[in-house]
């Protein structure tokens, strides 16, 4: 569905990078976004491109994980989208129904979009966001593979290794 | 599904106009007036709200659009509409995937009326589901100015006199053979200014 | 179906309201339980009101069963409903459930797994002894163990790995594009295997469990084996319109069960295993396995088996496993069905009543001929 031949070594990074960040601020949790991004979001200008508002995303599946495509079943979403006083927009979209946080990830968004803003927001609100993402994956991970078992069949005809 | 122009839309979207203030009751408002015009073919419903629609949509067809289309309804445009602000306004608020090929359409939204292609290329229905047809909304200059038809059919008490102006000169021998695919057939949405005029499928026109 | 407008029912209908409210509540000296609570301590069965009432909010599912004082398929019902006040506003991306970020992963095929067997949170290895320690509150803190590494980021899926000489089903995508929703379309048959595995995703989990139950005793010939079932979460993508590229929105917690089951082979085919397959939303093993089983048996006529079997037989089951639609169905009994049963009361009687002149006129005969003797 993608087909952007034109598209450039650059607009390709780009496009990466900004969709790195898409996922780290629909990951966050709504309190540690409004933690880290509520002073940088305050008082910036911006029209709504569109209001907050929560809808289903369906969500699809794989037969065997390779194979037919289905539908599983649908999930919610909060979206928003915003355009700053310079033109830059930006959007956001954060999994469950909190339109605050959907809010406040559009403005992240546009905010990163801007040059000059863009490095103290990755600082500031980005990465610590992944920083604690990250946290709680090894820890899920850790505690996982403390139940990591080696199983040995006993006789019939094979031998443990 | 091949997608009228693959290159996504500019992050400056710095011409983009906001959609409706109150999702839900504007829409709630707008889908009752397409309601009433659906029911009541032949008379000019006025919208309760005007905004500022993206060039060439007038207000009605904007608000007709945001009310009627989403991402699960492939639309296509005529060249005009295609050409303005309108497309990228019509995919951003609506999610509107737009297609090039008018018989798998479920809306075409024509604002260069004189320039439509034939009925008979959009999508007729399914003799099963005849609902699955493709609703037509098209923009006009007048519901008074044109040449004078006459209405009759489900909804109108006796016949109607409609006089839309800005149709090209085939539209109601098209009319005629759309009605004898009858049940399966398209249907039609006229929008002028801020007013909606339906003319669903089973309307007989006499021009 | 006649149904009257009954009068007179309205301040009972409201007093009954107030009536389910209190006792949803219980003893209002005991503490309220808190949604968060319910997602907490009651998370199973928060997962299967997000499967089966096919919405991913844990929240929602918890407020769902809150509000159904713990009724299952009440909570889908109230899930599925406010469901329809939403927008859809995208379709992902098909999840890569082989980049799970694993908590639990086993196959009872395979012992040499790459990446190895983790048993995860699972009531497998317990006892099945009620403990009454936790009937005690204030309870000491429990304390998952931590390893000193964690798993590797991504663990391949067991049958992908180990399936070099081909002796089980590859899963191809032959789709044209275009996949059966049946929250948009109604459903048709013959089904194909996307609209199966939509309806057994959404089916109810002790429907699918017996006929999955049925399969693997002589109504279906089921021979079935774990290759793999997997437990954790995984990125959604979708592509926004405005953004042209995919992006995450969420991690979302899936159970995956990849089930092998009876090979077969004909004259231009060699033999080879086939396959079923499981996914839900949350920690759902039961249910991923069950409907691993009935995917399988469903898949009877495509593979060329004879379809005997109540599992096999696609438009039997696909009817019946909804348990919103069965609940309507089977519970609208209750509801006034005064004129209907009065018609057919009046035509026992009628029939009643012939019966009797009918009875009457043979005995009379009896009777005379009895006389003539």
């Amino acid at each position: 569905m993608m087909a952007f031949k034109t598209e450039t070594d650059a607009e390709q990074r780009a496009t990466s990078r900004r969709a790195d960040w898409f996922g780290i601020l629909s990951r966050s949790h709504a309190g540690e976004l409004d933690a880290l991004a509520a002073d940088a979001a305050d008082g910036v200008a911006f029209e709504w491109l569109r209001r907050p508002h929560v809808g289903l995303v369906m969500v699809r599946g794989r037969a065997g994980g390779t194979g037919q495509v289905f539908n599983l079943g649908e999930m919610t979403v909060a979206r928003a989208s915003v355009r700053l006083a310079d033109g830059t927009v930006g959007h956001g979209y954060v999994q469950s129904r909190d339109k605050r946080q959907a809010e406040l990830a559009a403005i992240v968004d546009a905010l990163l979009l801007q040059e000059h803003r863009h490095d103290e927001i990755m600082a500031k609100v980005i990465e610590p966001l992944r920083q604690k993402e990250q946290t709680r994956r090894i820890e899920k991970s850790r505690k996982a593979a403390s139940t990591k078992v080696e199983f040995f069949t006993m006789v019939r005809g094979e031998n443990p290794a | 599904m091949t997608l009228q122009s693959p290159t996504p839309m500019s992050s400056d979207g710095a011409a983009l106009k906001p959609g409706f203030a109150d999702p839900v009751f504007d829409a709630q408002a707008v889908f009752r007036a397409a309601l009433v015009a659906i029911a009541y073919p032949g008379r000019a419903i006025p919208l309760d709200r005007t905004f500022a629609a993206p060039r060439p949509l007038s207000s009605a067809t904007a608000a007709l659009c945001l009310t009627l289309m989403d991402f699960e309804t492939p639309a296509w445009l005529d060249r005009q509409t295609a050409s303005g602000e309108a497309s990228a306004w019509l995919r951003f608020h609506c999610g509107l995937p737009l297609i090039d090929d008018t018989s798998t359409a479920r809306f075409a939204v024509g604002t260069d009326a004189l320039n439509l292609p034939h009925l008979l290329e959009f999508h007729p229905g399914e003799i099963e589901y005849p609902d699955r047809s493709t609703t037509l909304v098209i923009q006009v200059k007048s519901f008074t100015d044109g040449p004078v038809t006459t209405w009759t059919g489900p909804g109108i008490k006796g016949s109607a006199t409609i006089a839309i102006d800005g149709l090209p000169f085939w539209f109601w021998s098209d009319w005629d053979l759309n009605s004898e695919l009858y049940p399966r057939g398209v249907d039609v949405i006229f929008t002028c200014g801020n007013a909606l005029m339906g003319l669903p499928r089973t309307i007989k026109v006499e021009a | 179906m006649a149904y009257v407008a009954v009068k007179g029912g309205e301040q009972a209908i409201l007093n009954t309201h107030k009536l389910i409210s209190e006792t949803r509540r219980g003893n209002p000296d005991l503490a309220e339980l808190s949604l968060a609570q319910i997602s907490e301590q009651f998370g199973l069965a928060v997962d299967r009101v997000m499967t089966e009432g096919s919405v991913y909010d844990r929240e929602l599912a918890a407020l769902a069963l809150k509000q159904a004082q713990g009724d299952a398929i009440e909570a889908i019902f109230l899930l599925r409903a406010y469901r329809t006040t939403l927008p859809r506003v995208a379709v992902s991306e098909p999840i890569d459930t082989s980049k799970m970020a694993i908590r639990r992963r086993i196959s009872a095929t395979f012992k040499d797994i790459p990446g190895g067997q983790v048993l995860g949170p699972t009531y497998d290895y317990t006892h099945r002894l009620l403990d009454f320690a936790l009937a005690a509150e204030g309870l000491e803190r429990p304390q998952a163990e931590l390893a000193a590494e964690p798993l590797d980021e991504t663990v391949p899926r067991v049958i992908d790995l180990l399936n070099s000489e081909g002796l089980i089903e590859e899963e191809i995508d032959e789709n044209d594009g275009e996949v059966f929703d049946l929250t948009r379309e109604p459903t048709t048959f013959p089904a194909r295997r996307d609209q199966r595995l939509q309806n057994l995703a959404r089916g109810d989990e002790g429907f699918v469990l017996g006929l999955a139950y049925s399969t693997t005793r002589g109504y279906g010939g089921a021979h079935p084996f774990v290759g793999e079932l997997r437990l954790g979460e995984v990125a959604v993508e979708i592509v926004p319109e405005e953004l042209g590229f995919p992006i995450t929105i969420a991690d979302v917690t899936v159970t995956e069960c990849q089930m092998i089951n009876q090979f077969r082979g004909s004259a231009d085919k060699p033999p080879q295993f086939t396959r079923g397959y499981g996914l839900t939303f949350g920690h759902n093993e039961r249910k991923a396995m069950a409907m691993s089983l009935v995917d399988r048996a469903m898949r009877a006529r495509e593979l060329g088996e004879d379809v005997r079997y109540p599992a096999q037989d696609a438009e039997f089951v696909l009817s019946h496993t909804d348990n919103v639609e069965g609940n309507g169905f089977v519970t609208h009994f209750k509801l006034p069905h005064y004129v209907d049963f009065q018609a057919e009361l009046q035509l026992v009687r009628q029939l009643r009543a012939e019966h009797e002149e009918r009875r009457r006129k043979a005995t009379g005969s009896e009777q005379a001929k009895e006389a003539a003797e």
